[in-house]
């Protein structure tokens, strides 16, 4: 029921909810006292002030942030807190990210912006071989757990080949960080203030499609969203569908879709990519016995995998069908082809027939 | 919509709220040229109106001309030893130039002028201050003031200027029409440092850009027609419509792209230079002397891949030139907040090799200064860096609202307009008429719209086309479930096969 209202413009061009319409999550874990209507850049940027707000020893830091940022996620930020706290980066994510570490290493909580998530990549060094193994090999003597850094990822419709990159699964084979991705402004409030308060290095990708198309009723005061708990948000019981971030509104669409025919279809939510909630699915597919997982990066070792193979593990006498995976090709993010390119509605639909009626 | 728009409403104007900012209002505009061995210190007085552009014509002329080329071909010049106090004959007491300690640096906050009197003693410890007076007077001495440029030359600079500036006007008109999507990001105002270097190069040399390449393409000789349908994502494009702006490359000109990520392409352009000094050197090529010419931005100047490669260029004596567009701006950054020593020019004898401030809003002075710079890196002298003080009159990209900046510092700037200095020296310099100049402006006009057709009639590329070139031999794809190589399942042609 949820999800179709943030769809916007990612239909195809002009058909479908050009969308201001709220939307509700299935599962109430956060109450409803004073929410209000607001878009993903709104509810991550009332976070960040909530963070701030709330921690004397919290930094926004990144390219472009003291003006609010590309995407006005930071606006108000550099006003309110003063410019020691919020400040400008030279261009150099490498940087960024190893003096977020350095920061977090000394108690503060670093909150390093790298602007697209295509840029991540100098950083990628930092971020493994630093970040994730810094309590490990100082023997907790030293951790950078007050690290958390903010990316905005996916496609965005006409971004190319370096605006647009997934690069999620790069990060989930690496022990030590975790990586979280919400789907809505509710829950990246929610999650954005875990990841900053969680004692772990975080990378957060908030999905860019959804910066201004997605809008929900996002409560006002301060409040928290468990890490490394799937949700739900549809039930069903012929397949299970995982995905995360933005793809989900597609994949709910092609669940409506699949209602039509009679396959009723489970949604699930993963929320936090490691480490992942493997109970909650284990137990949906334990339910249903298919599985399909869905995200805009390529397929051959995207985070699908990962899950496929644990699932397979888990459940492999009750599966009826193989795991069925519909992602991105195997190419660079295309600018022209990116309709093709991306796990579309009637893909994902193909694929829930295909493994119901395997 | 859809597009990564921004909502004037929550812009953080923190500009103004910052207590170092101060107005712009009486600024001089100056050509600083200085390199480890040199230190040419003209402030040009508040009667600059009186001179015609630019304000080197006696260079080639006189003591001043000899000393800048000796200090490019010094046959003593090595990486160690720097002659700081390399004297001339002219004093380095002038009055007038202490009075003005902030002029070489034209920029919105002034953060720089409290301590730039500070910069400039240091700077001037290798130097020959020339006075101004002493410049006027030699000026006026001469009866006829000696041309940089020929008229043929003077018609080339113009029309390659006129047609960055005119193509990408148009490139905002088909975006703003929905013919062109993407992230495009504009040149305008900057092109005095395009045409200035690269219509000194031949076509075996090569040009690394950044995102906003649409002109260094143009300039270098790609066709308009082929940039437009490129932008437009159409097959005849120069990257068969799979780059878009920001991937412009062209293997028949030697232009290495386009590069979304800022500092990526330096490396790539010292590679490149490299291959050139091999060939020369090791393969024995004695006419190879290809130049490579990395362009890139002020922001770029503070990531770790320029320095890397400053080094490696000059330990190597690689035949590269580094050009540094500064605009002061990356995106909603100004230079001066983000960088400890904003004098870019400072970090090429950091590592070993010439660093020049030039004044990129005016061609002629850019073109002599890469004559220079190209010269040295074709004699195999090594590399330069020159840092081209530039302006761009747009938004970062299309997306840009443009809020940030001082509108008079970008109305200071419009007032030095590269086009139109060229154009009154061209005209007062009678080299050519107004008339003359026109038709190219006509010509071009013509040339873009024709750009334009071409670009619109042009095929969308094929579906097939998606899954190509991922991997030099498309039997990288691995073999499919069905036992045969996916390439040659007939779906792959088509764009549908599971790959």
């Amino acid at each position: 029921m949820a999800l179709r209202n943030i769809i916007g413009k990612r239909i195809g061009n002009g058909i479908g909810l050009v969308g201001r319409r709220s939307l509700s999550t299935s599962t109430s874990d956060v109450e409803n006292r004073n929410a209000k209507s607001m878009n993903l850049y709104s509810a991550i940027n009332q976070a960040l002030h909530l963070a701030l707000e709330t921690d004397p020893r919290a930094f926004v830091f990144g390219e472009d942030v003291s003006f609010g940022g590309v995407f006005r996620c930071t606006t108000g930020l550099a006003d309110r807190f003063g410019k020691a706290r919020v400040f400008n980066t030279p261009l150099c994510e490498q940087g960024i990210v190893g003096f977020g570490i350095g920061l977090a290493a000394m108690g503060n909580r670093a909150i390093a912006e790298i602007q697209f998530a295509d840029y991540i990549y100098p950083a990628f060094d930092q971020i493994v071989n630093e970040a994730a193994k810094f309590r490990y090999r100082s023997g907790n003597q030293f951790n950078c757990g007050g690290l958390t850094i903010r990316a905005p990822y996916g496609a965005v419709g006409h971004g190319g080949h370096y605006h647009s990159q997934s690069p999620e699964a790069f990060f989930c084979h690496v022990p030590g960080i975790k990586v979280v991705i919400p789907r809505s402004p509710r829950q990246a409030k929610g999650l954005l203030l875990s990841c900053i308060r969680d004692p772990n290095p975080v990378v957060f990708f908030e999905p860019k499609w959804l910066y201004r198309l997605a809008v929900e009723e996002v409560p006002e005061h301060d409040y928290m969203l468990p890490l490394s708990k799937a949700e739900v948000i549809r039930q069903g019981s012929d397949i299970t569908l995982v995905g995360w971030g933005a793809q989900l509104s597609i994949m709910e669409q092609a669940c409506i879709e699949a209602e039509k025919d009679g396959i009723s279809c489970e949604l699930i939510d993963l929320k936090t990519l490691i480490p992942w909630d493997k109970e909650t699915v284990e137990a949906s597919v334990r339910k249903t016995g298919r599985v399909l997982i869905s995200h805009e990066a390529p397929v051959t070792g995207g985070f699908g995998a990962e899950i496929s193979a644990s699932i397979v593990e888990r459940c492999f006498l009750r599966l009826e069908a193989p795991v069925a995976r519909v992602c991105g090709l195997d190419t660079p993010f295309p600018l022209v082809f990116e309709p093709f390119y991306m796990p579309s509605k009637n893909k994902v639909l193909d694929a829930i027939k295909a493994t119901v009626n395997y | 919509m859809g597009r990564m728009g921004f909502s004037p409403k929550h812009a953080c104007l923190t500009d103004e709220k910052d207590p170092n900012r101060q107005k712009i209002t009486n600024l001089t505009s100056c050509l600083l040229v200085s390199c480890q061995l040199n230190l040419h210190c003209e402030v040009r007085p508040p009667f600059s109106s009186k001179f015609p552009l630019p304000f080197f014509p006696s260079l080639p002329i006189g003591t001043k001309a000899t000393k800048m080329s000796t200090a490019f071909s010094a046959a003593n010049f090595s990486t160690q030893s720097f002659p700081l106090n390399h004297t001339s004959t002219t004093s380095h007491d002038s009055p007038l130039v202490f009075a003005k300690p902030t002029s070489q640096f034209l920029r919105s906050t002034r953060k720089l002028r409290l301590s730039s009197s500070s910069k400039l003693n240091l700077n001037r410890r290798s130097g020959t201050v020339v006075a101004v007076s002493d410049v006027v007077k030699q000026k006026k001495s001469k009866s006829t003031p000696t041309l940089l440029i020929t008229k043929e030359e003077g018609l080339e600079l113009y029309e390659d200027m006129v047609l960055g500036r005119a193509f990408e006007d148009m490139c905002a008109q088909m975006y703003y029409r929905g013919k062109m999507f993407g992230f495009v990001h504009l040149y305008n105002g900057q092109e005095a440092v395009s045409t200035g270097f690269i219509k000194l190069l031949k076509q075996q040399d090569s040009v690394v850009s950044t995102y906003r390449d649409h002109v260094h393409a143009l300039s270098k000789g790609v066709p308009a027609r082929a940039v437009m349908s490129e932008l437009f994502g159409k097959t005849t494009g120069c990257c068969r419509g799979q780059g878009g702006s920001m991937h412009m490359f062209s293997r028949e000109h030697n232009l290495l792209g386009g590069f979304a990520f800022i500092g990526e392409g330096i490396p790539v352009a010292t590679g490149a230079a490299f291959t050139s000094k091999y060939k020369r050197e090791v393969l024995k090529e004695a006419d190879c002397d290809h130049v490579t010419l990395a362009f890139f931005g002020d922001g770029t100047c503070n990531n770790g891949q320029f320095f890397e490669c400053l080094n490696m260029a000059a330990l190597w004596k690689l035949p590269i030139v580094f050009v540094v567009e500064n605009n002061l701006w990356a995106i909603g950054m100004s230079h001066l907040r983000s960088t400890s020593d904003p004098q870019i020019y400072k970090k090429g004898p950091a590592f070993g090799m010439p660093g020049i401030h030039v004044d990129g809003m005016d061609v002629l002075k850019v073109r002599e200064v890469a004559k220079e710079a190209i010269g040295r890196a074709r004699r195999g002298e090594g590399p330069t860096l020159v840092e081209c003080e530039t302006y761009r009159f747009r938004g970062h990209s299309l997306a840009d609202p443009d809020e940030l900046r001082d509108p008079a510092e970008k109305a200071h700037y419009a007032a030095r307009d590269p086009i139109t200095a060229l154009k009154k020296y061209l005209t007062e310099n009678n080299l050519a008429s107004d008339a003359e100049l026109k038709a190219i402006d006509k010509k071009i006009d013509e040339v873009v719209e024709d750009a334009v057709e071409f670009a619109d009639e042009s095929p969308v590329p094929p579906r097939s086309q998606l899954l190509e070139n991922v991997f030099a031999d498309p039997k990288g794809f691995g073999i499919g479930p069905d036992g045969r190589y996916r390439c040659e399942d007939p779906k792959f042609t088509e764009g549908t096969a599971h790959v």
